[in-house]
């Protein structure tokens, strides 16, 4: 018998090892790398190896960046900034395409040398990373071109220090230097310790188009290098990476006012439906936690079946991985490679160990000799299982059940993460509306990790704030014009807890101002006020704030009124205002009253058009880019302008569908106290607007840290702000730093508001009603 | 080799069937990207795709003497001395396919060989005739001598959502057939839907059917991989509920050795690796085993041959 005949008769597939001479040669030829900065390589300093973790075998050498390597990089690229900003956005346009073909004419090498450092298969890296890779090129150097139109008046942030993780090595440099670039920004980029190598090859990409120097600066090493990154004198940081180094990244960063994107870790929710295609769904999985040996922050590591259908879904996913191949990730028939690295391997089992200690069955998940471990799921598990809240971060995804939609929500939002979700059912009534209850930054109804340089991407929650590609991505690394800076109005004056002493005299019949919580007048908690012009203000305290959270928390209606409810209200609001005009008058003066009526008349205006947008992706998928609300919204208002700077903050966050816990003038609240009675009588739902008065920074650095609130905007002093910015990482929720201004002026509005009032849902449907040549629709 | 012995029309078994069109293309593009064949492994596979071709010729001008040039082809698909450099002999191809007036001429020239000859029947390709005449036609393909007959359904039956009617015609044919192995073509390019194409396969399987068939090779689109992909999913939902195991039959559409591994690899991954026989995979093809030939001389010569150099179907 021959082999061919032998072969005949098992029908084996046989090895099929893609060719890696090139990627080894050049390694070899290479050797030991230094850090790519101003142009040039440099000497490499201290060392560290890299290695092909499905061997263990030494690939290369690199260089740890110390704090100096990092200076140089961060004086290279401040050096370049300044021409690369001012060049045409055509001449930037064609570095970038120029970018994006050398990746296409090298994008075997680059695939090989990506699946060498990274273990990941050939397959993913050859039709995923690096494809992905050039477009995100392609379409940033679209962007390059219309920064100035799309864009007016914005400016480069300056330079940008990115640091990226190993999951991903090239695509998550691509998400990070295409869009910074494009807008005229420079870089210092920090590949993760794991996989430096394509970051290495992409700086021979750039001297080979002839990138001017300094415009990207690669400084390889590990975690401390990363810190002298965040250290240094940059203007952003750019990071994606696990939430913990993240948290660690905006506590360092705390009131810097340097501008910070964070995409982190995930436990995303994958629900499938009982009129889902089971089948497709199985595939779905297969494209979430078995893809990239699971090592995905977006992967749908929670599947959540319906009761009904469980048991069939379970059969046809365990049959299915089954046939899942472990092995070389060289090998172009392998579905699952090596994991990073052995210390990665050793976490995903002890979480598993965990989970199953904790009572969960492991079905697969089996560790094998050398950084492989096979696809597996863990099954009878629950929230309360750590396996359920943890990022795995391996091939693992956890197995359980829900009875109806609302509570496949409930769950499915059960995580501290937000990064992503998928849904399945073919039913779009069923799918859309599970799409939108999701918190989550990107939703794949019938699909699964899907990206494209067209669309947003990032998360909710502890998942990170800021977005990569498209529209969004860009403004994540433009300045908007800043107002003039218009101060605080008056310092901070110091809290005298009243007493009959200090007590101004009434004129006429006392009146009492009161906070305002869950639409009632309350006193506050600790039974104490203090002067102020007109008479006495509340005193709050870290309990009136507990108040105003929970009665915030419970106005979720005010989002599902949509936008036309909302500025009827609003219109509503002004009406009133404009009725007790003279009134308002008294407390400040005409002109800030009608500045505050025409704000309230822009943000009605708006409520119902500050749209979303439909973005071009791939053919067959409609994509929609969809701002929602943060949920809670905390307010600290400047001393300026009490009303009408009360009002252009709370205003927009209420036209957006936020409720809001507001801080008013520390020094001259009285103004605010008495809106009570314009909200109550415009229809304002209970709990939408909270005030809560007394010492602004002790009660924002309150509200930071209250994890139902979702977003954080204070405008105040620098130590207020870093107290705030400390405060806030906890839950990681995004803090805006309002720029002090004259808040009765025209620039006091606007969609800059609108933009920080909302976060952006990115929601993939994939559609055909007939297969592809045989009739169906494209929009 | 047991024969599906079918059941009575159960249409819950696909009732609440859903099928999301995208994601069965999403899989059908990366399946074939997801494993690679190299070397003599992928000789070996494209050499089973012979062995499990129904070399066709469906055409008005078809002739008693170019039906005998096809068979001698069946007979010795690939040329005697590259089977003999890979150590492989006995190879032919799974049929021949041909009109039921050609099945007397494709026994004559088959001889002894073993080769089966099936026929198309019941109004191929549109199936428009009255059923006494289709199962008349298949009677007579049967005296002609062959060994399997290849039916088209009513698209009509699927297109109404009329499942008795379909379930009734078929099972007719069935008994028509009698012993002699039935292939159900569901001509899968009219039925369009990817539900209208499961639906079809379900009944067909329940009626008897002992492959399905995806094409007449006359629809404006035959065999796709999606459609294929579909259609084995209903045969792994068949097997697990009766233990019939149902053969398929791409047919019209697969024309070079990279389709050949791609819808195998499609059977092995989708079915297991017993759906590589001839058992219970047939490809209905005329020019691929052309391409294959080609590849398989290059296999073994490190040379691309000529066509000329190659014997003609």
């Amino acid at each position: 018998m021959s082999l061919v005949n032998d072969l005949m008769n098992s029908m084996e597939y046989g090895p099929s090892s893609e060719d890696a001479t090139a990627a080894r040669d050049w390694m070899a030829r290479r050797g030991t790398f230094g850090h790519y900065i101003n142009g040039s390589f440099t000497t490499p300093g201290q060392v560290f190896d890299t290695r092909d973790p499905s061997t263990g075998d030494v690939l290369a050498r690199v260089t740890q960046g110390s704090a100096d390597d990092v200076a140089a990089a961060v004086k290279a690229a401040r050096k370049a900034q300044k021409s690369w900003g001012n060049l045409t956005g055509t001449e930037r346009a064609r570095y970038l395409y120029a970018i994006a073909r050398h990746v296409q004419k090298r994008e075997r090498f680059l695939s090989v040398l990506e699946t060498l450092d990274n273990g990941k298969p050939i397959r993913e890296a050859r039709d995923g990373d690096i494809p992905l890779v050039a477009r995100h090129f392609y379409h940033h150097a679209g962007w390059a071109e219309l920064r100035d139109t799309q864009f007016p008046d914005h400016a480069p942030l300056g330079v940008c220090g990115q640091i990226i993780p190993w999951n991903f090595p090239l695509l998550m440099l691509a998400w990070k230097v295409a869009p910074a670039l494009a807008a005229g920004n420079t870089v210092v980029l920090k590949p993760a310790e794991y996989t430096p190598l394509t970051a290495l090859a992409f700086a021979e990409i750039c001297q080979e188009v002839g990138l001017p120097a300094g415009v990207v600066n690669i400084v390889t090493g590990d975690g401390d290098t990363g810190a002298a990154l965040v250290a240094a004198e940059v203007d952003k940081i750019a990071f994606t990476g696990s939430t913990e180094v993240g948290r660690g990244i905006a506590k360092a960063l705390a009131g810097t006012g340097r501008k910070l994107t964070l995409e982190l870790g995930g436990k995303s929710p994958f629900i499938v439906m009982d009129d889902a295609d089971l089948d497709a769904a199985v595939e779905g999985v297969v494209d979430s936690i078995w893809f990239n040996q699971g090592q995905v922050c977006c992967a749908g590591s929670r599947i959540l079946v319906a009761e009904s259908v469980a048991e069939r879904f379970e059969a046809l996913l365990y049959a299915r991985m089954t046939r899942l191949r472990v092995g070389a990730p060289l090998d172009k028939s392998t579905d699952v490679g090596a994991i990073v690295d052995p210390i990665q391997k050793d976490r995903i089992l002890s979480i598993c160990k965990a989970a199953t200690d904790a009572g969960a069955d492991l079905v697969g998940g089996q560790a094998q000799d050398g950084c492989f471990i096979t696809p597996g799921y863990l099954k009878n598990i629950a929230p309360a299982n750590p396996g359920m809240q943890q990022e795995i971060f391996g091939p693992i995804a956890t197995l359980s059940t829900f009875r109806t939609a609302d509570e496949a929500v409930e769950l499915a939002n059960n995580t501290r993460f937000g990064l992503a979700g998928s849904v399945w059912s073919e039913s779009a009534t069923v799918a859309t509306d599970m799409a939108s209850r999701i918190k989550a930054g990107v939703i794949w109804i019938n699909c699964a990790n899907m990206f494209d340089a067209a669309a947003p991407f990032g998360g909710y929650r502890e998942s990170g704030y800021g977005r990569e590609g498209g529209h969004a991505g860009m403004l994540d690394y433009l300045a908007a014009p800043e107002p003039k800076n218009g101060g605080e109005g008056g310092k901070l004056k110091p809290l005298v807890v009243a007493t009959e002493a200090t007590a101004a005299k009434p004129d006429g019949i006392d009146r009492t101002a009161k906070m305002y919580i869950g639409g009632a007048q309350k006193r506050p908690d600790g039974g104490s006020s203090y002067s102020v012009p007109g008479g006495l203000a509340p005193l709050g305290s870290r309990k009136d704030i507990r108040n105003a959270v929970e009665a915030a928390s419970k106005a979720s209606k005010w989002a599902g009124m949509g936008g036309h409810a909302r500025a009827q209200v609003l219109y509503f609001l002004a009406e009133n205002l404009s009725a007790r005009a003279d009134e308002f008058a008294a407390r400040t003066n005409r002109r800030e009253v009608d500045a505050a009526i025409a704000r309230t008349f822009h943000y009605a205006a708006w409520a119902d058009k500050f749209d979303g947008r439909n973005v071009q992706t791939k053919p067959g998928h409609l994509v929609n880019v969809i701002p929602e609300p943060f949920g809670i919204i905390g307010i600290a208002c400047a001393n300026r302008n009490p009303l009408v700077g009360f009002l252009s903050l709370v205003l927009p966050a209420i036209a957006m569908g936020n409720s809001v816990v507001a801080i008013p003038a520390q020094n001259d609240p009285l103004a605010v106290t008495d809106l009570y009675q314009v909200l109550d009588t415009s229809d304002v739902p209970a709990g939408v607007v909270n005030i809560v008065t007394g010492p602004r920074d002790e009660l924002a650095t309150h509200l930071a840290l209250h994890d139902e609130v979702s977003a954080m905007w204070y405008c105040g002093t620098s130590e207020g702000h870093a107290a705030v910015d400390q405060a806030a990482s906890g839950n990681l929720k995004p803090v805006w730093a309002v720029p002090h201004r004259d808040w009765t002026g025209n620039d006091a509005q606007g969609e800059v508001f609108l933009h920080r009032a909302t976060r952006l849902k990115t929601v993939w449907l994939p559609y055909g009603a007939l297969p592809a040549g045989t009739g169906s629709a494209a929009y | 080799m047991t024969q599906n012995l079918g059941t009575d029309l159960q249409t819950e078994w696909f009732a609440d069937l859903r099928i999301n069109t995208p994601a069965v293309e999403r899989r059908a593009a990366t399946l074939p990207a997801r494993r690679s064949l190299k070397k003599d492994h992928q000789a070996a596979w494209l050499l089973n795709a012979v062995r499990c071709i129904d070399l066709t010729t469906l055409a008005g001008d078809d002739t008693p003497d170019r039906v005998a040039r096809l068979c001698a082809k069946a007979r010795q698909p690939i040329a005697p001395e590259l089977l003999e450099a890979m150590g492989v002999s006995g190879l032919t191809t799974g049929a021949v396919c041909v009109y039921p007036t050609m099945v007397g001429p494709a026994k004559r020239a088959l001889g002894n060989s073993g080769i089966p000859v099936a026929s198309v029947a019941t109004g191929f390709p549109a199936g428009l005739m009255p059923l006494d005449m289709r199962l008349a036609e298949i009677r007579y393909a049967l005296d002609e001598g062959a060994d399997e007959i290849d039916i088209v359904i009513t698209r009509a039956h699927v297109l109404q959502g009329n499942w008795t009617a379909l379930y009734d015609e078929l099972r007719a044919m069935r008994e028509a057939c009698g012993t002699a192995r039935m292939k159900a073509i569901l001509a899968t390019g009219d039925l369009k839907s990817l539900e209208n194409v499961a639906r079809a396969s379900h009944v067909a399987m329940q009626a008897g059917a002992d492959w399905i068939k995806t094409s007449t090779g006359k629809e404006a689109v035959n065999a796709t991989l999606p459609v294929s992909l579909v259609m084995c999913r209903t045969i792994r939902d068949y097997v697990a509920r009766t233990g019939y195991k149902v053969g398929f039959k791409p047919a019209g559409g697969l024309r070079t050795g990279k389709d050949a591994i791609s819808w195998q690899v499609l059977m092995a991954e989708e079915l297991g690796r017993e759906w590589l026989t001839p058992d219970l995979f047939r490809i209905g093809a005329s020019s691929l085993l052309g391409d294959i030939e080609r590849q398989i001389s290059h296999h073994v010569t490190g040379r691309y041959a000529a066509s000329h150099r190659l014997a003609l179907a």
